[in-house]
């Protein structure tokens, strides 16, 4: 199999997606001729037309807004926000009608939209450029959420983004368009929404991330391994709605949760995970469930952002520290 | 010709300021302003070819008194804890009446939540617009046609979906015009703007009109911009801006059919600024004394447009008292009818509040349905 960057893997899948469905159109700021900011649209434009691959003005709620009404009409727009930190604009779109339009008219008109955009921080990035508010979007009721973590999952849950008959977000880790990869097949397959992805066995801990952090989480699961700490992975891909029955089932095993994510604590989503948790799964738990999170700070600029990450050791500490407990 | 902007004097207005008089003029703009009946039913200038269908015509007059009836019912309604919030178009039923029977069936009609005049040409039933404004979603379920958007309740935030819609129309070639109405506040919003500004780029085929009826709930026009006229809004985004009696239906009619005409025939959008007032309050929630002179209101009584309309057609011969008393009935009986259709429909089962929220219910929720339904999981 070729191998591919992340964002590598979701140019291919959006090309896929466009030959196979002439309702699928590309709309954003520079997606066309400038093939996107990080590249992700390169090419379309030219082999899809101007009227497919629509460069927009620089305008986020017209972007998100356009999309609603062209998925109105049956068209499968993929809109492109070039960074999260734009993406505020778009959420009266996102709360008040692209999330609920199939709800609103009872299933008379559906918006089957999906708005991409890069998402957390790692890249030395302007002010704005790094933030992760997922956990905002996931609480909208009709949205889907969905985060990659690898070039693999990138084309496969895209596609199974844009053939979705409902609005998905698709956060892409902005810190892994180019620096995963890994082989994909440009087969058309799309990958299942709504599960969650165990990358790594393990009996004595579950450790719970989405996105880019999956990175330091299979680091750290490594690095315990030689510690005699075998732990379990899971890669959550879909934050809206998660998969529940992964994550409980693995909690049930290993009695031990550690959630890792790049947001700020307060209202996270692991909060969310360990709110499931202590409600179904209490009698089961070994140790208190653990967040390791971005601090409740603002995103740092550059020189301090490898700080407000969870690293590695964070990662460490935490789980040898649930593991410790009895 | 009338000046309706709201700078009367133009003196003050914004295109006669002091600017350096060495500099070389490089564009003008003019914004025109179209009305055939006056507020005592005479006639301003010769009438568009539709008006000689007298059928027509007391079509319009009779949706412009059904739709009055029927807010009144509306309003007796909520004030008798029947029906939640609701917003009456006293005063402006020309506006969405005059422009949706300027639309085809295969047009697509994005309106604002005064719209009800719109949506009644449109095929809604009566009883549905009060099933959404008693609290059922089932009434944006609706009879009209199936691809019209449901009333847009946050301000403006309808005019991007009209530029996505109109995009799909033109991508598809399809000979299909996209029809947005929203109030003179939504001009104040970004929204508007952007869609504007993207409709004119494309060219697309559609349709914005403002119903500008001069109080944005307790804000008058005159602090909502410090332009001469709506219409000129338009220029900014590259495309006409008119200015149209909103109180005069038959103007209304005609602006539409044009600017409809043309943005079907590949000429992109236009822009109806209707100039008209509210004679009532914002909603049922509001009580436009505490902001609004009495004078001022009385005053715009005398240009209202059922009136207006009616002393046209009485004046052709084409209209009668026994006709005006039969029309009465006929709508008083209508209404009468879609509210007990209406009081009748009983509530949905709880848990079909997440029958639409997906395709296809995820199991997560779905176990919230159980939860609702009071079914308890194993």
């Amino acid at each position: 199999m070729p191998e591919a960057t992340l964002v590598e893997a979701v140019n291919l899948a959006l090309a896929r997606a466009m030959e196979d469905d002439p309702d699928v159109v590309m709309l954003g700021e520079d997606v066309g001729v400038n093939g996107g900011v990080f590249r992700a649209t390169a090419g379309l434009q030219k082999r899809f037309g101007a009227e497919r691959v629509l460069d927009t003005p620089l305008a986020e709620l017209l972007i998100s807004g356009l999309c609603v009404g062209m998925a109105a009409q049956g068209l499968k727009p993929v809109g492109e926000i070039q960074f999260m930190g734009f993406i505020y604009p778009c959420l009266d779109q996102l709360v008040n009608h692209a999330s609920r339009l199939r709800n609103r008219t009872q299933g008379r008109l559906t918006c089957p939209m999906v708005l991409r955009t890069p998402h957390g921080a790692g890249i030395r990035a302007p002010e704005h450029h790094s933030e992760s508010t997922e956990a905002m979007l996931a609480h909208i009721p009709g949205l889907r959420v969905v985060m990659p973590s690898s070039p693999e999952r990138a084309y496969g849950l895209l596609l199974a983004a844009i053939r979705d008959p409902d609005p998905v977000v698709f956060l892409e880790p902005t810190r892994l368009y180019r620096a995963a990869k890994g082989e994909v097949e440009d087969d058309g397959q799309a990958l299942p929404l709504d599960v969650a992805f165990v990358v790594r066995k393990g009996r004595d801990l579950t450790l719970i991330c989405w996105g880019a952090m999956l990175k330091e989480t299979m680091a750290a699961a490594e690095a315990l391994s030689a510690e005699g700490i075998a732990a379990e992975v899971i890669d959550l891909a879909t934050l809206k709605p998660y998969d529940e029955d992964t994550v409980l089932g693995s909690v049930a095993k290993t009695g031990r949760c550690v959630i890792v994510h790049e947001a700020a604590r307060t209202g996270g989503f692991g909060a969310e995970i360990a709110a499931t948790i202590a409600e179904r799964r209490l009698s089961s738990l070994l140790a208190p469930v653990t967040r390791v999170s971005g601090y409740d700070t603002v995103v740092p600029m550059a020189r301090l952002e490898q700080y407000y990450m969870p690293s590695v050791e964070r990662i460490m500490t935490a789980a040898r520290k649930v593991c410790q407990f009895s | 010709m009338r000046c309706r902007g709201h700078n009367r004097s133009g003196s003050e207005g914004v295109t006669s300021r002091r600017v350096n008089q060495d500099l070389p003029v490089i564009a003008r703009f003019e914004v025109r302003y179209r009305n055939y009946l006056a507020p005592d039913g005479s006639i301003q200038r010769p009438l568009p070819s539709f008006a000689s269908d007298s059928k027509l015509l007391i079509e319009l007059y009779r949706s412009m008194v059904l739709l009055r009836l029927f807010d009144r019912k509306a309003v007796a309604l909520q004030r008798t804890g029947r029906l939640g919030t609701y917003a009456v178009s006293l005063g402006q039923e020309a506006v969405s009446v005059g422009i949706a029977s300027a639309m085809r069936e295969e047009d697509v009609l994005l309106p604002s939540y005064r719209d009800n005049g719109a949506l009644l040409w449109r095929g809604v039933k009566l009883e549905e617009i009060l099933l959404f404004w008693g609290g059922d979603e089932r009434g944006n379920q609706f009879s009209g046609p199936v691809h019209d958007f449901p009333f847009c309740v946050p301000v403006g935030s309808q005019a991007p979906h009209a530029a996505g819609v109109a995009y799909a129309l033109k991508l598809r070639k399809e000979p299909r015009v996209a029809v947005c109405l929203f109030g003179d506040g939504a001009t104040s919003k970004g929204d508007v703007y952007e869609a504007m500004n993207f409709a004119g780029v494309h060219k697309l085929p559609l349709v914005f009109v403002v119903a500008n009826n001069q109080w944005a709930i307790s804000v008058p026009l005159r602090q909502q911009t410090a332009c001469e006229t709506l219409a000129q809004k338009a220029i900014a985004a590259g495309f006409i801006g008119e200015q149209v009696d909103g109180s005069d239906v038959v103007a209304m009619r005609a602006a539409g059919e044009e600017a409809i005409a043309a943005a079907r025939d590949g000429n992109g959008p236009r822009f109806i600024e209707a100039v008209t007032y509210r004679l009532g309050d914002h909603t049922t929630s509001d009580d436009a004394a505490r902001y609004r002179p009495a004078e001022e209101v009385q005053a715009h009584w005398k240009e209202e447009p059922i009136a207006r309309l009616r002393a046209y057609l009485v004046a052709q011969k084409m209209w009668s008292k026994v006709d005006e008393e039969r029309l009465a009935a006929d709508c008083h009986a209508h209404v009468e009818a879609a509210a007990e259709r209406y009081l009748a429909t009983l509530p949905r089962r709880p848990e079909t509040i997440f029958d639409h929220l997906y395709a296809e219910l995820p199991e997560v929720y779905a176990a919230q349905r159980r939860e609702l339904a009071g079914e308890h999981d194993a």
